[in-house]
């Protein structure tokens, strides 16, 4: 009975949690992403005080309901785990010995490397940032060519109620990632069910922890049990000792499969007081980690600083080598022909973080890189960074241009975030949110080099800050106001000019909020055709 | 006059009946039987002072009805300006209830089947419905249908165009038996207005093509193409004066209640200029591509050489 109640909740929140993730015509409201805001990591950076609470309560109350019913990956696990002992008749886990100084150093290692910025590690091990990462980079394309195929097969008979989408790949380093990411876990769960949460996991870690003094938990019924085993054979955590009757708490994930599977009923979950046989490895476990802590601490200040400059000074010099390149190319180009127009290559010193993200700085911290705002994005502006914010950045989202621009009104990736890394924003804010800067280039403008009309940057400034001002004759050309420009990028992605563009955006390490004058409405009556 | 035209096209059409039997020669035949009638009437009709409906039903009436330009069993494109992501009230988009009442007479003209769409600017999913055009249109029984992907587009050649040679055009126009192109009349940052011309715009794929080989010259350019709407009728309900063509601020906006309609896209749109220069200074001479067009041969700018009708309501 707890086993099936258990199998039905997990599948439908790992069904919900997947759909809402890949569902790009919203048929799941988008409250929905409350399943996302549950998970604890999640939680834990948001400082959602109400969800953290009511995780660790659950824990303390029942064991890690979490990992066995909460966490996507954790059920993935399962799922993957059910397959191969479909494939593997004889399907046997057997007790193991808790991974102690592994499973801690790999939560100390998290934990110090968050501390110093370096969040990258976290949204690595996550296990629901991982699992979106999976979901966004891997299982997302597969749904929308099923989207696709319908498409043609419904439109073939004149229906419409499907419409294509492009269907592309938005991140070679994090597609990687998941792919490695769903290898490696997969294959794991395959071999021993759930070794990721019990040796890599921090959450498994620091749950496990709590959850070894749950007031429920499974246990012996000692005078009907014959020592079998059949229950460790079915532990996917491989935390029963039945030879010695214990369990390890800090390992069980409450999956009661043990449950089910003795055939005496002397397992039984139940109310116990905690604190009476304590396993006397796991103590002194953390009390290590609490020690190594402070020394690491100091000794990594240092490193991490150095790192940065020397980064940045390269970086500085090889821009700096680029533009020479390019400057001198450009005056050779310009006296092997004269016709040939100096043309300048755009090139965004300055990523664009999402709409309120608040800083580099904030989106650093708080980013655990699980890429829902990347699939929810309908403007899909939204892609994993590489090294653009750091390497503590790499896969975190940043703005780009080539499919579509940031739409003035919406503020959905802020809405979905379930961290508060992208601050959710009302339409009023958003409208005054400045991610970036408009750079023009005018060398590269087509109403300068080909003296005819455009304005297909100024015709999708949702603020103006782009506007068309007389030029010569009957032509206009743009003119920038970079205080009003809020940096959605629509006057980058609409201009036409080939192989260059003339307009671009420079993101700001700092979002800003703009001043937008609201100019009066003047009264003008027509009373006549005009003809 | 008329009655020889008359029975001119009775011979014509009986001539059709017993030598061709293909339905596509013969809607062409009678396609362009009807162009000529409908020139017999006004040439132009603009109304001002109603609702958008009101004065779209007026001037269908003055045109001489709506079965003069669609016939029983025609697929229909209704084709009006949805590119941004913008409420009606901003006229950055054709006016919903114009939208509607276009349906609903082609259908009662006996269309089979009548089809919306436009290739918008913002994102495709928020500007069907944000500017209400979408609902509207379903209401009265249309598809509207998707245009952001390349594949719903057909390559067609563009002969008279003179740097626009091909272009390729929303499938939606391509295959349907009669269009009609409702634009809003809107100041445009780069074309300076925008009007039934530039809202041929919004039936390609490729508009950067346009903006980076002679904005003006293309857009009469792509008219040029041989499937011409059967009636270009001009939203001018509301109209934006500045800050075009999305518009940021109701003072963008006048509430200047007209609509043109002609068959004439040339003619239409230089009324639809005159009209709104009254409301913000814009010489026809600074909206190049009008006279491109007529240059062209796809009209007259001439306004006094046309039989007009003036309606105030």
């Amino acid at each position: 009975m707890l086993k099936k109640i258990r199998v039905i909740l997990s599948v439908l929140l790992l069904f919900l949690i997947t759909l809402y993730f890949v569902d790009f015509r919203d048929f799941l409201p988008e409250s929905f992403s409350f399943l996302e805001e549950i998970q604890f990591i999640p939680a834990l950076l948001a400082v959602n005080i109400l969800v953290l609470a009511s995780l660790l309560l659950i824990t303390l109350l029942f064991g890690r309901v979490y990992c066995s019913s909460i966490c996507p990956m954790g059920i993935y696990q399962d799922l993957v785990a059910w397959l191969s002992k479909k494939f593997t008749r004889k399907k046997k886990y057997k007790y193991s010995k808790a991974k102690n100084v592994l499973r801690w150093s790999v939560l100390a290692a998290t934990v110090v490397a968050f501390v110093f910025g370096f969040t990258f590690l976290v949204g690595l091990l996550d296990p629901y940032g991982a699992y979106g990462r999976m979901v966004t980079h891997l299982l997302r394309p597969a749904y929308l060519a099923g989207n696709n195929l319908l498409e043609t097969i419904f439109t073939s008979f004149d229906n419409y109620a499907f419409y294509k989408v492009s269907i592309y790949s938005l991140s070679l380093f994090s597609s990687a990632i998941a792919l490695i990411t769903l290898g490696v876990i997969g294959y794991l769960a395959w071999r021993n069910g759930r070794t990721y949460c019990n040796t890599i996991c921090p959450v498994g870690t620091t749950l496990g922890f709590l959850s070894k003094y749950a007031l429920f938990k499974i246990r012996f019924v000692d005078e009907k049990c014959n020592l079998c085993g059949l229950c460790a054979m079915k532990c996917k955590a491989s935390c029963i000792d039945s030879k010695n009757k214990q369990i390890d708490y800090s390992r069980c994930v409450t999956c009661f499969n043990c449950l089910e599977s003795c055939n005496r009923d002397a397992m039984k979950y139940r109310f116990a007081l905690p604190g009476k046989k304590k396993p006397a490895a796991i103590a002194p476990a953390y009390s290590y980690v609490k020690a190594e802590k402070p020394g690491k601490e100091v000794n990594l200040v240092k490193p991490e600083n150095e790192l940065k400059s020397v980064d940045a000074s390269r970086r500085r010099f090889l821009s700096a080598s680029l533009v020479t390149g390019l400057a001198v190319g450009n005056l050779i180009a310009q006296e092997v022909s004269q016709s040939v127009l100096p043309k300048r290559d755009l090139k965004r010193q300055v990523p664009i973080a999402p709409p309120g993200a608040v800083s580099f700085d904030h989106l650093r911290e708080k980013c655990i890189s699980c890429h829902l705002c990347v699939s929810k994005c309908p403007s899909h502006v939204i892609k994993p960074a590489f090294l653009e914010y750091g390497l503590g950045g790499i896969m975190q989202p940043k703005l780009y241009f080539d499919r579509g621009f940031c739409n003035y009104d919406c503020t959905i990736c802020g809405e979905v975030c379930p961290t508060g890394a992208i601050q959710p924003l009302t339409k009023e804010e958003k409208n005054h949110t400045q991610m970036g800067q408009v750079q023009f280039i005018i060398e590269n403008c087509i109403v300068y080099y080909d003296e005819t009309s455009c304005g297909a940057c100024s015709e999708h400034c949702p603020t103006q800050a782009v506007h068309m001002e007389p030029y010569k004759g009957v032509l206009t050309i743009p003119e920038i106001d970079q205080e009003i420009c809020v940096g959605c990028g629509a006057c980058e992605h609409a201009c036409p000019a080939i192989p260059y563009k003339a307009i671009y955006v420079e993101g700001l390490a700092n979002q800003n909020t703009v001043e937008i004058k609201q100019e009066e409405v003047e009264e003008i009556v027509i009373d006549d055709f005009g003809f | 006059m008329d009655r020889r035209k008359f029975l001119r096209a009775v011979a014509l059409t009986g001539a059709a009946f017993t030598t061709m039997k293909e339905a596509d020669a013969m809607s062409v035949l009678t396609q362009s039987f009807q162009t000529n009638r409908a020139a017999t009437n006004y040439d132009l009709v603009a109304v001002m002072g109603g609702e958008p409906e009101v004065m779209f039903r007026k001037a269908i009436t003055e045109m001489g009805g709506m079965q003069k330009f669609i016939s029983k069993g025609d697929k229909v494109c209704v084709k009006p300006n949805i590119g941004w992501d913008q409420p009606p009230e901003m006229a950055a988009t054709t006016n919903p209830k114009l939208v509607a009442e276009i349906i609903k007479q082609c259908f009662d003209a006996g269309a089979s089947e009548v089809t919306v769409f436009d290739h918008p600017c913002d994102e495709w999913r928020k500007t069907y419905s944000n500017s209400g055009i979408e609902e509207a249109a379903k209401k009265a029984g249309a598809k509207v249908v998707p245009a952001h992907q390349e594949s719903y587009y057909k390559t067609v050649s563009i002969p008279q165009g003179k740097r626009l040679k091909t272009a390729k055009i929303h499938q939606a126009i391509v295959d349907s038996d009669k269009w009609i192109n409702v634009p809003v009349l809107k100041n445009h940052g780069g074309a300076q207005l925008t009007i039934s011309m530039k809202n041929y715009m919004g039936i390609v794929w490729d508009r950067g093509f346009f903006h980076a080989n002679d904005l003006q010259q293309c857009i009469a350019d792509v008219c040029t193409y041989e499937k011409r709407p059967v009636l270009n009728v001009v939203d001018a309900y509301r109209l934006m004066k500045t800050s075009g063509p999305k518009g940021k601020s109701p003072s963008d906006v006048v509430l200047s209640k007209g609509l043109f309609m002609s068959q004439d896209i040339v003619a239409v749109d230089t009324a639809a200029a005159n009209f709104f220069n009254q409301a913000r200074e814009m010489p026809i001479e600074r909206v190049t591509h009008i006279a491109k067009a007529q240059e062209l041969g796809l009209g007259t700018m001439n306004l006094e050489s046309l039989n007009i009708r003036r309606l105030k309501i």
